[in-house]
C-alpha cells in the first residue's frame, strides 16, 4: 500500500480498512461522493482508494470553488480591472485559472496590477494604502470563505473606505449536492460531508439529504483515518437501511454551526435567483451577492460589467468529471492537452480539483515518501 | 484558501479586542477574531484560521494533527506562504513560540 508507511496510526487505518471490507456487502456496488475539493485531495495523496474493496467507490464532488467557477466570471472581473488606476486582488489559487485571454497571472505580465492577497483583510490594507487606486478583492469560495469577505465588508462600511470593492462568486455547497442529485445520470449511495464548511453551517443544512432522499451524510475532518472512518459510518448506516447525518469531525465541527459567522454573511449578503457552475449549468439560489446596503463596496453594483457568458472548451469534459459520471482520467484531454502545468480546465488549475490531484498522485509517480516529514 | 491553518493566540491586540497576535509554527502574524465574538478565545488558545480570519476554536493536540495533515498534503509550505500574507504582514515578530516541526 502506496503511502501507509507514512501513517500516523497504520494499525487503525489498517482496521478502518478491515472494517469497510467487513461492512462492504460484495453483491452491491457503493457510489460515496466526497463533496469537499479538500477531501479529494487527501484521498489521492493518501492512496485511500486502495485501502477500499473495489465495489465501494468515491466519486469526487463540487467542492472546489476554483473549479466551479465559469470562466465569464474570470473575463468580467479582468475587463473591470482593467480600468484605470485599478489593482486586482485575489487569492493564490485564482492566479493561475484561465479565462478567455489568459489567467490574472498573465494579465499581471502585460501589465496589469495583480495582487495575490491572502485574506480578504489584506486586500483592505491594499485599499487603505493606496488611496489614490481602487482595490477591487476578487472574492471565491464556499461557506468556509464567504464570512470572511463578509466581515471585511463591514470593517469597509464602518471606515467608510471608498476605494474598495468585491468582485462576488461566493457560492453555497446545498444547491450544488441538490442539483447533482437532481441529475438524472448519477447514481449516489451517500455522501462525506464537507468539513470546514461545515464549521459555518453546522449539520442542519444536509438534512433533507437523508429525510428527503434517503442518503446518509457523515461529515468528515481530512486525515486518511478521518476519512475512512467516516466511509465506515456510511456503510453501517447503508447496511442497516438507515439515512442520517452524522459528525465525524465533531471535534472541529459544532452540530449548529457558527452562529457569528453566519450573521455577518446574512448581514452582507442575499442569494442570487441563480449562478452558473463550469460543469453543472445554471443553478437557482446557488450564489451570493451584496446587499443593496452595500451597493458601494459591490464592484457589480458599482461599476458596468460586461457579463461574459463563456462556453467551456469543447473537447474538455470538465462537466462529466465535476459531476462524477467520468473519472478524471476519461477527458480525451487529460495528460495531453490539459495538464497542471497548461491547465485547460479549472479541475487541473487547483491541488483542490479533482484532475490535479489524480495528475499528480495517479498519472504522474508519486513523491517519495522520503521527501515527507517524518512523524 | 481552503485549507485550516491551526494557531496559538499569544495577545489580543489592546486597542481592538477582536484583534488577535497568532503563532502559527513559529511566524506571528495579525488574525480577525470577528467570526469567534460571541466565544472570543484567550492567549494560549488554539484556532483554526481560513484567510485571515479565525473560524474555530481547537485543542492543542487537534492543531498538532492539521499541522501534520497539511505537512502530508503538501500544503505546509503553501500555507505558511499564506501566513507570511505575501508581505502584507503588520509585524516582523522573532520569538519562535511554539514548534511543531524541527
Amino acid at each position: 500500500m502506496k503511502f501507509v508507511d507514512e501513517f500516523r496510526t497504520p494499525e487503525l487505518i489498517g482496521k478502518a480498512g478491515e472494517e469497510i471490507r467487513r461492512l462492504a456487502d460484495p453483491n452491491r456496488h457503493y457510489r460515496i461522493m466526497e463533496v469537499c475539493g479538500g477531501h479529494t485531495h487527501a484521498i489521492y495523496r493518501f492512496g485511500l482508494k486502495d485501502l477500499l474493496p473495489s465495489n465501494v467507490e468515491l466519486i469526487h464532488g463540487p467542492g472546489c470553488p476554483v473549479c466551479v467557477l465559469p470562466m465569464g466570471r474570470i473575463d468580467d472581473g479582468l475587463a473591470l480591472a482593467a480600468q484605470p488606476d485599478f489593482i486586482f486582488a485575489a487569492f493564490g489559487d485564482m492566479m493561475r485559472v484561465p479565462g478567455t485571454h489568459g489567467s490574472p497571472l498573465e494579465y499581471k505580465a502585460r501589465g496589469m496590477d495583480v495582487r495575490i492577497v491572502y485574506s480578504p483583510a489584506d486586500a483592505l490594507k491594499l485599499a487603505r494604502s493606496n488611496p489614490e487606486k481602487h482595490v477591487m478583492f476578487f472574492a471565491i469560495g464556499f461557506e468556509t470563505t464567504a464570512p470572511s469577505t463578509a466581515l471585511t465588508l463591514m470593517r469597509a462600511r464602518a471606515e467608510g473606505l471608498g476605494n474598495f470593492s468585491v468582485f462576488c462568486n461566493h457560492v453555497t455547497i446545498i444547491p450544488a449536492i441538490r442539483a447533482i442529485l437532481d441529475s438524472p445520470d448519477m447514481r449516489l449511495d451517500g455522501f462525506v460531508g464537507p468539513g470546514h464548511v461545515s464549521t459555518v453551517i453546522g449539520c442542519r443544512p444536509y438534512d433533507w439529504i437523508a429525510k428527503d432522499e434517503r442518503k446518509p451524510v457523515v461529515v468528515s475532518g481530512f486525515e486518511p483515518l478521518d476519512i475512512l472512518q467516516s466511509i465506515v459510518m456510511l456503510l453501517r448506516q447503508l447496511r442497516k437501511g438507515e439515512a442520517k447525518v452524522e459528525n465525524q469531525y465533531k471535534r472541529v465541527v459544532p452540530w449548529e454551526g457558527n452562529r457569528a459567522a453566519l450573521r455577518a454573511m446574512g448581514e452582507v449578503f442575499e442569494l442570487r435567483a441563480y449562478f452558473e457552475w463550469r460543469g453543472l449549468g445554471f443553478i437557482s439560489q446557488s450564489a451570493l451577492k451584496i446587499r443593496p446596503s452595500y451597493a458601494q463596496w459591490d464592484s457589480e453594483q458599482r461599476f458596468a460589467v460586461p457579463g461574459v457568458r463563456v462556453t467551456d472548451p469543447k473537447a474538455a469534459q470538465c462537466g462529466e468529471v465535476l459531476k462524477g459520471v467520468l473519472k478524471p482520467a476519461q477527458c480525451k484531454l487529460f495528460g495531453r492537452e490539459c495538464t497542471p502545468e497548461q491547465p485547460v480546465g479549472a479541475l487541473m488549475v487547483s491541488s483542490e480539483g479533482s484532475c490535479a490531484a489524480y495528475f499528480n498522485y495517479e498519472h504522474r509517480k508519486p513523491v517519495s515518501i522520503a521527501t515527507v516529514a517524518p512523524n | 484558501m481552503c485549507l485550516a491553518i491551526p494557531g496559538k493566540i499569544i495577545e489580543l491586540d489592546a486597542q481592538n479586542a477582536l484583534q488577535a497576535v497568532v503563532d502559527v509554527v513559529g511566524v506571528r502574524r495579525k488574525v480577525d477574531l470577528g467570526l469567534l465574538q460571541d466565544e472570543p478565545p484567550v492567549p494560549g488558545e488554539w484556532v483554526l484560521i481560513h484567510v485571515g480570519f479565525a473560524m474555530s476554536k481547537i485543542s492543542e493536540a487537534e492543531a498538532a494533527d492539521q499541522m501534520r495533515t497539511l505537512t502530508m498534503l503538501g500544503e505546509a509550505e503553501a500555507a505558511m506562504e499564506e501566513v507570511r500574507g505575501y508581505g502584507l504582514e503588520d509585524k516582523e515578530w522573532d520569538s519562535p513560540g511554539q514548534r511543531w516541526k524541527q
